[in-house]
């Protein structure tokens, strides 16, 4: 006897009820909120609530200002662009690919495995503000232990050059972007290097069983076996470093304050500038909708490339 | 078994429905009246945490005295603190007495926005001594905002300093002795104060640190030599924006910094160093010279009690009176819509008088912002408090520059400091956002307003 067609029973939409509703009102409803305080002139106290009544509203209302000034009245938010997406893509290729090497080094059975999985891991669950202070120290152009380092390579090798090395890293416009990228790999490679494991070891083993049977080199067994596996975390965890990375924040505030001039601001630390800095609520949301569009478009992007990759 | 089985994940739900609503009664029960004796706390808002002991003593002091408990809740750093008080005007959420982070931009929308209660009124009721006379003028006057302002403020007098401070020179005695230097005679004039770096460099050590990558202390020292080389009304010209940041004077003031990175007086990196790693490097004696506010004395004490010191004025370039930078203190705002703004106001009117601003310099080492409290300071103290009449600062102009352009100038002086602008290219680049932001004002401005 089969069954007749019974209406759906109500209860599994209500033990989703609980979760649709926080999404709505913590992520939706916001959403919405900054959309429509992109369109306006606001300063963030006064007045208490713009949206109280049509004429509040259209009093600070000024349509597409806002993002007409960020498409052609500020540079610096497109270069923070630039400069976070080089920071972005030291990270997509050496980064990652340190974190590669790294899984692939520790999912052999080594003596010390464990201890070597716990080094790795430890940069990331460190705190940003924490990791900035210490890589200042580390840079630092006079008592430095970087500068100390090269000072010493410099006597010990008879390099005068080298000697008298000096230089103020995060200070100096030509290094202070790629030292900032350092200090952010240093700390996010760990992540990748996690995740990459958990794939590996998620490879059969009897593939590569087979494959050294049939005579095939490590390279090949990377290439034709490792790398086809690995596909999605790839694309995860590129996806994921873009975001990590993009959103950068914390380790700028820690390090150089987004300068010198403006060689390390990223779209955070000018959308913060924005809005605490200038006390321009508007214009921040406004920055904040395209930064969070132009994310959403290289996510997408990405996932395309996954799709296609996989099959 | 498989009843067993079955049962295992009913006891499970049951146990942590059970745990779940206990939680959730523990909230409700915790959100109860507190069993009331006596009138609840006033609470004060700031972003101090440094001086968390001396204001919870003095809250003794007060309770003692009157019977009214007062609560401070200290939040720190500054940036979280500032987002804190902006979050509880939008829910009507700030407590009796609080602090303002910001420009008097920031300040005009709490008072517009009905959060700030004038004192203006009990600045001019009768008493011995006269509230508003006890302060040094420039501290009241930072918080006061005067008749025609921009900002559509009425005016008068909106909060108390508790402290008032301003920024100079420090000094290290004994490394101007080793650089052959007189101790007791520093040097006064720009070109001598240049001409350190050369010897300090020499002698490995840093001629001149401070927190330069902090906007805001940049800014201090420009402003300091824009007023000494063109005049404060100049200044405010500039700001009204009747005076381009290309005017010859402005250049002479830009070039200054063309003159500090070249002299080699400035420790490399300056631009990227955050104002305590200065205070290290002053208080190691690691360098000669720093540029540091008042709250310098306390935090070099602390650093290394035996680094002996002076404070001096900013060199000057012209044969005329140096400024400089400061006047304004920790102040603190009474919220208008508080019920209890009147037990507020006379907490306030206690803590500035003299015996508590007397307790303040004791344990914190600011300056009072009470004058009377004010006689008889340690050394240092003294020094900064000597040249209060010196002061200036931003809020006392009738306009503000607005922040955008700020920004631009100081980053600009970070790229002069580097090597990598010259003044003339800082200066247009100002002046292109002076002018974009004059246009959008003027653009927002209603029309019958409109020049």
């Amino acid at each position: 006897m089969s069954a007749p067609n019974r209406p759906q029973p109500l209860t599994p939409y209500l033990f989703l009820l609980p979760a649709l509703l926080l999404f709505v009102v913590f992520s939706i409803y916001p959403f919405f909120l900054l959309t429509a305080t992109s369109f306006l002139s606001w300063d963030g106290v006064f007045p208490k609530n713009p949206f109280e009544n049509v004429q509040t509203f259209l009093q600070h209302a000024v349509g597409f200002q806002n993002y007409r000034e960020i498409f052609a009245g500020d540079p610096v938010f497109w270069t923070s662009f630039v400069q976070a997406g080089t920071i972005t893509l030291l990270a997509l290729t050496l980064q990652n690919a340190l974190a590669l090497l790294l899984a692939i080094a520790v999912n052999r059975k080594l003596p010390g495995v464990g201890l070597y999985r716990t080094i790795f891991f430890l940069p990331p669950i460190l705190s940003e503000i924490v990791v900035g202070l210490m890589w200042f120290w580390i840079y630092d152009g006079h008592f430095g232990i970087l500068n100390e380092a090269i000072r010493w390579i410099g006597r010990t090798t008879g390099l005068a050059q080298l000697a008298g090395w000096r230089l103020a890293w995060l200070a100096n416009p030509k290094t202070a972007l790629l030292a900032v990228a350092i200090i952010h790999m240093w700390k996010g490679f760990g992540w990748g290097f996690v995740m990459f494991l958990a794939g590996l070891q998620t490879i059969p083993e009897e593939l590569y069983e087979a494959a050294r049977v049939d005579g095939a080199s490590a390279w090949a067994r990377f290439w034709h076996i490792t790398r086809p596996l690995l596909v999605p975390v790839m694309v995860v965890v590129s996806i994921l470093t873009v975001l990590g990375t993009m959103q950068i924040f914390a380790l700028i505030i820690a390090t150089t304050g987004g300068g010198p001039g403006y060689h390390t601001e990223v779209p955070i630390t000018r959308i913060y500038q924005s809005m605490l800095g200038s006390s321009r609520f508007g214009y921040a949301c406004a920055q904040g909708i395209v930064f969070g569009l132009t994310l959403l478009t290289v996510s997408l992007i990405q996932m395309r490339f996954q799709r296609r990759a996989t099959s | 078994m498989i009843r067993k089985h079955n049962h295992l994940p009913h006891r499970m739900t049951a146990w942590c429905l059970a745990l779940v609503s206990g939680g959730l009664l523990l909230n409700v029960a915790g959100c109860g009246k507190p069993a009331a004796k006596g009138p609840a706390p006033l609470r004060v808002w700031h972003w101090m945490t440094d001086r968390e002991a001396a204001f919870n003593e003095l809250a003794k002091r007060y309770q003692a005295g009157t019977g009214q408990q007062v609560r401070f809740e200290l939040y720190a750093p500054s940036e979280v603190y500032a987002q804190k008080v902006r979050s509880a005007a939008q829910t009507d959420g700030l407590p009796e007495i609080y602090g303002i982070l910001g420009e008097m931009r920031d300040v005009a929308s709490f008072v517009n926005a009905g959060h700030v209660l004038s004192l203006e009124e009990a600045m001019q009721q009768d008493s011995s001594p006269a509230w508003r006379s006890v302060f040094f003028p420039s501290a009241l006057a930072t918080n006061a905002f005067q008749p025609g302002n921009a900002y559509g403020v009425t005016p008068g007098v909106y909060a108390v300093p508790i402290d008032v401070m301003n920024v100079q020179f420090f000094y290290n005695k004994k490394l101007l002795a080793q650089l052959g230097l007189n101790p007791a005679a520093p040097p006064a004039t720009w070109k001598d104060f240049l001409s350190v770096g050369k010897l300090a460099a020499a002698r490995n050590l840093l001629g001149f640190v401070s927190g330069w990558s902090e906007l805001w202390l940049l800014d201090c020292f420009a402003t300091d030599y824009a007023i000494h080389t063109m005049g404060a009304k100049k200044l405010e010209a500039t700001y009204r924006g009747q005076v381009p940041y290309t005017d010859p004077e402005w250049m002479k003031a830009l070039n200054l910094f063309v003159e500090l990175r070249d002299s080699g007086v400035v420790a490399e990196g300056i631009v990227a160093m955050g104002n305590k790693r200065a205070e290290q490097l002053f208080a190691n004696e690691q360098a000669v010279f720093a540029f540091n506010g008042t709250w310098g004395v306390n935090v070099y004490r602390s650093m290394n009690p035996q680094l002996d010191y002076g404070i001096m004025m900013p060199p000057r370039v012209l044969d005329r009176p140096m400024v400089t930078w400061g006047g304004a203190g920790s102040s603190f705002f009474v919220n208008a819509k508080s019920p209890r703004r009147d037990e507020a106001v006379a907490f306030l009117r206690w803590l500035t008088e003299e015996p508590q601003q007397r307790y303040l310099v004791e344990a914190t080492h600011n300056i009072p912002s009470n004058r009377l409290a004010a006689v008889g300071l340690p050394q240092h103290l003294a020094e900064f408090a000597d040249d209060m009449a010196a002061t200036v600062h931003p809020r006392l102009f009738a306009v503000q520059e607005d922040s955008a352009v700020l920004e631009t100038f100081d980053k600009g002086l970070q790229s002069i400091l580097i090597g990598e602008a010259t003044p003339e290219q800082v200066a247009k680049e100002v002046q292109v956002v002076k002018r974009r932001i004059m246009s959008r004002e003027a653009s927002r401005r209603p029309a019958h307003v409109r020049p």
